[in-house]
């Protein structure tokens, strides 16, 4: 899948399903804690928050654009081609002239491709904001979607494209199993999904493997909340051959210091060394998976 | 019934995993009587509490793939050239496109001068109308990696619309998906009122702003409340200022409660349960019917 990339350039994302299990906590702690220089990547464009805990102060932001339509009343005939063309209400003709709605829009250029009088030209339409900070061994990058704008994937793109080459990233995927999440999934090597033991994480991890399949990733488990285990998420894990990379207890410590905007690998030493072991049981998995390490 | 008469709430949250689901639960069962829509329909869980017995079931068609038949295909590569999606690949002689990358655009459609590139509606998930124990409820669930899941919540509104006018039930509410983007936007438009349920952490509060400006980029009224608000009353207090800053009325604070867990390994919402945090959330409750 990363044939392209060089060595030590791969790259392991953090998702799951159900929202609010813990991905961004188990990503900046790895981060932390991954013995080497990584890039963490957060993906989760609409709601960002790695930034929150890492305080990077060179974020230096610059816009994510994406082509949007604009018409030339002068020559626009009002034939309809373009509205014709658009799938999803982007552009349509009324009347005598051709009407853009930019919110609708998802830059895929045939509009123009197909306008027979060169009525339509594209233009750059600011959909979010990408900035690349350093915080000791880590480089993030943050992508941040446009508060009112729709259209989730090409800022997870951007977000994907500054990735280095020659760094082993960690991506944060946003909640869920549809586009984001897919769009942030691709070209990784690796999948740990975050769940805790309760009847809505098993329901949500089952539509995160189903997804894992479907992409064809290797995958592995995070418990976080981790207790009495009521729900069979260890035999489940069991029956898929998942293998279960970190237990975390639910050890209310770690909400406290994490609801402060801490990071729990380096507030509480003994989580800094469960995070420590984290990465080298993701390297092990790497080797055994073909994505490198 | 007339639309005039119908409101609708929708529980929102910005970040993930703070307790829309279980406030939702816990609404239907003290309205009495209301509509339920499942708008998170990425990761629908309200089922897992309300127990729907489905009535109808409905293939959920939502926009066009492209796929090439390689048998006519010559190779030319003027679709790969033209999608901004990249979605396509050369594989040996002839072009494939990845169904997973593909936006359904129909350019390449357009433009294959073999004609070898087909469009078919494509099937992006299903949705129910079911029965439970505190009303009818309108749900889906999106397929695995599918797209469009703000056209399937839209498709969800519709219906509980439908099945509000039709029994007569003066209100609808709806559990919210999670972030600020396209599925969100869809439950958000035009709601009367978007009750956002919010945890206090870092995460917490500023996903919390970012919701609340979505909010008002539709003119939505806002209303907050705080789950767990005990693990950090501190930074409770900082965002029950923040909400009231950005114009949301502040309706309560539900204490951090096992019991919440308890009651989805019972299939029950917290109310059911004699617990704390099920106190709360009645608090809540006649707040919010106060606002709607």
């Amino acid at each position: 899948m990363a044939a392209a990339r060089k060595q030590n350039s791969y790259r392991i994302a953090v998702a799951s399903g159900k929202g609010g299990t813990g991905k961004t906590t188990v990503a900046l702690n790895l981060a932390a804690m991954f013995g080497e220089p990584v890039q963490l990547a957060d993906c989760d464009v609409e709601e960002p928050n790695d930034n929150l805990f890492l305080r990077c102060e060179q974020l230096t932001p610059h816009e994510v654009t994406m082509l949007v339509p604009e018409v030339d009343p002068q020559r626009c005939n009002g034939c309809g081609a373009c509205g014709e063309l658009c799938q999803f209400r982007g552009i349509v003709s009324l009347g005598s002239r051709a009407l853009v709605f930019p919110e609708l829009c998802h830059g895929c250029g045939g509009c123009a491709l197909v306008c027979p009088t060169g009525a339509l030209t594209e233009h750059p339409h600011r959909i979010g904001t990408i900035s690349v900070g350093q915080s000791g061994t880590i480089r993030l990058i943050e992508g941040r979607l446009e508060v009112g704008v729709s259209l989730v994937p090409p800022v997870i793109r951007a977000v994907r494209d500054q990735l280095l080459d020659d760094v082993p990233a960690i991506l944060d995927a946003p909640p869920g199993t549809s586009c984001p999440v897919v769009a942030t999934l691709r070209e990784s090597d690796y999948l740990v999904l975050v769940t805790d033991p309760t009847p809505f994480g098993l329901h949500d991890l089952k539509l995160a493997v189903a997804l894992a399949k479907e992409l064809g990733l290797p995958c592995g488990v995070v418990v976080n909340r981790a207790g009495e285990d009521l729900v069979g998420l260890h035999s489940y894990c069991q029956a898929e051959n998942l293998p279960i990379l970190l237990s975390l207890p639910d050890d209310r410590q770690i909400a406290e210091v994490t609801s402060r905007g801490d990071l729990v690998a380096l507030a509480l030493p003994e989580y800094g060394l469960m995070f420590s072991e984290l990465a080298t049981k993701l390297k092990h998995e790497l080797a055994k998976t073909g994505g490198t390490p | 019934m007339s639309k005039e008469h119908i409101r609708e709430l929708v529980v929102l949250s910005g970040k993930g995993g703070t307790g829309k689901t279980s406030v939702t639960a816990s609404f239907a069962l003290l309205a009495n009587k209301a509509v339920l829509a499942d708008c998170d329909v990425d990761a629908a869980d309200l089922h897992l509490l309300l127990t729907p017995i489905v009535e109808q079931r409905h293939a959920f068609m939502s926009g066009h793939e492209a796929v090439i038949r390689q048998q006519d295909c010559s190779g030319c590569g003027i679709c790969m050239d033209s999608c901004r999606f990249d979605a396509i690949r050369r594989e040996g002689a002839v072009c494939r496109i990845d169904p997973v990358a593909c936006e359904g655009c129909s350019v390449c459609y357009r433009l294959c001068p073999d004609k070898a590139i087909d469009f078919p509606e494509r099937v992006c998930g299903e949705w129910m109308v079911s029965g439970t124990r505190c009303g009818p409820m309108v749900h889906a669930q999106l397929g695995v990696a599918a797209e469009n899941s703000g056209k399937l919540v839209t498709t969800v509104r519709e219906q509980a619309w439908a099945v509000a006018v039709d029994k007569r039930i003066p209100l609808i509410i709806s559990d919210g998906p999670p972030g600020i983007g396209c599925p969100v936007i869809a439950s958000l438009s035009g709601v009367s009122l978007a009750l956002v349920v919010t945890e206090p952490t870092v995460s917490g509060l500023h996903d919390l702003q970012r919701v609340l400006a979505l909010a008002r980029h539709f003119s939505v009224p806002t209303a907050v409340c705080v789950n767990k608000w005990d693990i950090n009353p501190q930074q409770t207090e900082k965002i029950e200022a923040a909400a009231r800053s950005a114009g949301a009325a502040v309706t309560g604070r539900i204490r951090y409660d096992r019991s919440v867990t308890q009651a989805q390994l019972q299939q029950k919402a917290v109310v059911e349960l004699d617990a704390g945090a099920g106190d709360d959330i009645r608090v809540i409750w006649k707040q919010v019917t106060e606002l709607l």
